[in-house]
């Protein structure tokens, strides 16, 4: 009778996340389609300039009002989100793909290389990371792609931590030892069994990491290291607006509401994919 | 007759770090003859598992060696290795952990057909035919192994064993993690595939009444070394050594 009972709850509780995954899914994809198409969807031209408008307050003609150049806010966020997002999007996927494959390899092979890498991302995860990004960027110079380039050389150590201990953990199942009885080399048993099995810790760990990395592209583009004005980037726009957040609130608002929405929503469907690839989940699923 | 296995000195000592070091294996020493049940008997943690790692090289050897089938594989690699795979095969304790759970189980079971390069139609059908072998019907191919029992799942695993047809079965406490029925269940399958299949056993347990049943001589280990070997008549009637009589006054 009771078994009953807890079967059906886990199964409205799976169908639930499943549900919730859906959902924040589909806003995502929506995010990233208005991103996309910005220049399309936005009303006006981000850079066009019209000093005759310049910093006018939210209207029905300008609904996020206008800068210090006349330039319409919600076209800028409109397309500094495409910058800001992909940007992320290209960080997260590089990191990610980079900081698996070493910490795959560290925790299959160990040894020196292991010893090596380890405290090389124990430096990176010591130093804080937007300083040591500042001194990248600052090196290189600006532009986004500095910018991504800087904070992907300090961020990926999070990924090769988790793939280097998921690794570890499953080396020694028997089921590794039964691929290797039938014959499995090394490259079979990481490709084969190995990989599938810590991809959906990363894949978490990657999801709730893209809200994070936007911020911190935004953080270096609102110092000056990331996306050079007059390129529309969240980052940029505030900081090129933080001189008149008292007079003109709508300039810094406007960016940050799109940063808002996308770190939230973004963190969010992190959330949703760990509860749904949870193993407690998956049985009933 | 030449015996399948031939072991001689066979020594595993581990190397914690931090800890001292720990003979797990020590100066082992026995041979298998073709056709020929032999059982591994001794308390939790006198080396048995270990052993049945360095029988098949999933442990390196720190010293003796093994000979399979006249073959040296004592430090056997890679082509070599996979090589000795076709002749020695193992089931594990634990049936629902010793299949990847992201596979299934007709994965498993022929993995070792692919990486032998056999086509995949003739893979399917082999794998077809080895879980009827083993009692289960064609469905449990697309299985997963969380979707099915422990009995299931271990008769599974000795499908996987017997895919390419080795000549030795290495069963490290195969029916220790069953119940008492599906543990004889498990039993007749690996005494059926010892007539059809000509099998040997390499058979740990640490259940005397289905050693006695099952093996033709029994090895006694403790403590990593092996203390008492015969036929499983005289070990269980007439023991000689002084552990042997403690272990068997333990469970009778
Ligand atoms: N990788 C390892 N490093 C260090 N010590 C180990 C390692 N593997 C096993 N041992 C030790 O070797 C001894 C033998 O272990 P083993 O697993 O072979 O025992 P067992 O006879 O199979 O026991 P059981 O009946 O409980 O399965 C144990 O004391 C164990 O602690
Ligand atoms: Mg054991």
């Amino acid at each position: 009778m009771s078994e009953g009972i807890t079967v059906r709850r886990q199964k409205r509780k799976s169908s639930h996340t499943k549900w919730k995954l859906c959902f924040f899914l589909t806003l995502v994809i929506l995010l990233m389609v208005i991103a996309l198409f910005s220049e399309q969807l936005a009303p006006y031209d981000p850079y066009e300039q019209n000093l005759m408008e310049a910093m006018q307050p939210p209207s029905t003609k300008h609904i996020m009002g206008t800068d210090q150049h006349g330039r319409d806010m919600f076209s800028r966020v409109l397309v500094g989100g495409r910058t800001s997002i992909f940007a992320t999007l290209a960080l997260v996927a590089v990191i990610a793909l980079f900081g698996t494959v070493v910490g795959t390899l560290c925790g299959y092979y160990g040894g020196r290389l292991d010893s090596l890498v380890m405290r090389i991302s124990d430096v990176c995860l010591a130093f804080p990371g937007l300083v040591f990004a500042m001194a990248v960027a600052a090196l290189l110079g600006g532009g986004i792609s500095n910018a991504v380039l800087a904070l992907a050389v300090i961020s990926w150590p999070k990924y090769s931590r988790v793939a280097r201990s998921q690794t570890l953990a499953l080396k020694t199942a028997p089921f590794i030892s039964a691929a290797r009885l039938s014959g499995c080399g090394s490259n079979q048993i990481i490709l084969r069994h190995i990989l599938p099995n810590i991809l959906g810790p990363i894949l978490v760990t990657a999801m709730l990491d893209i809200g994070t990395m936007m911020m911190e592209l935004a953080g270096l583009s609102f110092l000056g290291l990331g996306a050079k004005p007059p390129v529309a980037e969240w980052g940029n726009m505030m900081s090129s607006g933080r001189s008149m957040l008292q007079m003109y609130p709508w300039v810094v608002l406007s960016p940050g509401i799109g940063i808002f929405i996308s770190v939230a929503l973004f963190n969010l469907l992190g959330d949703t994919v760990r509860d749904y690839l949870d193993p407690r989940n998956s049985r009933s699923r | 007759m030449e015996p399948i296995l031939q072991v001689s000195g066979l020594t595993k000592t581990f190397h914690a770090n931090g800890k001292p070091d720990f003979t797990a294996v020590d100066q082992v020493s026995f041979l298998l003859y073709p056709g020929e049940t032999v059982g591994i008997v001794g308390e939790s943690g006198c080396g048995k598992s270990t052993l049945a790692k360095l029988l098949c090289r999933l442990l390196d050897v720190t010293e003796g060696t093994i000979r399979l089938c006249g073959q040296d594989i004592t430090k056997a690699r890679d082509r070599e290795l996979f090589g000795a795979y076709r002749n020695i095969q193992m089931v594990f304790q634990d049936p629902l952990t010793s299949f990847d759970p992201r596979r299934t189980l007709g994965d498993g079971i022929g993995e070792s057909l692919r990486n032998a390069g056999v086509s995949k139609t003739e893979r399917e059908r082999r794998v077809v035919e080895l879980l009827e072998q083993c009692g289960l019907s064609e469905t449990f191919a697309g299985r997963y192994p969380h979707e099915v029992s422990g009995g299931q799942c271990q008769r599974a695993a000795i499908a996987r064993a017997l895919a390419i047809k080795p000549k030795l079965l290495l069963c490290d406490e195969a029916t220790s993690a069953l119940d008492v029925t599906v543990q004889q269940q498990i039993m007749e399958l690996l005494k059926e595939l010892r007539e059809k299949e000509k099998l040997s056993y390499l058979f740990i347990c640490h259940n005397l009444a289905l050693v006695q049943s099952f093996c033709d001589r029994v090895l006694v280990m403790h403590e990593g070394k092996i203390v008492e070997e015969g036929t499983t008549d005289q070990v269980i009637f007439y023991p000689q050594s002084d552990y042997t009589k403690i272990l068997l006054d333990s469970i009778l």
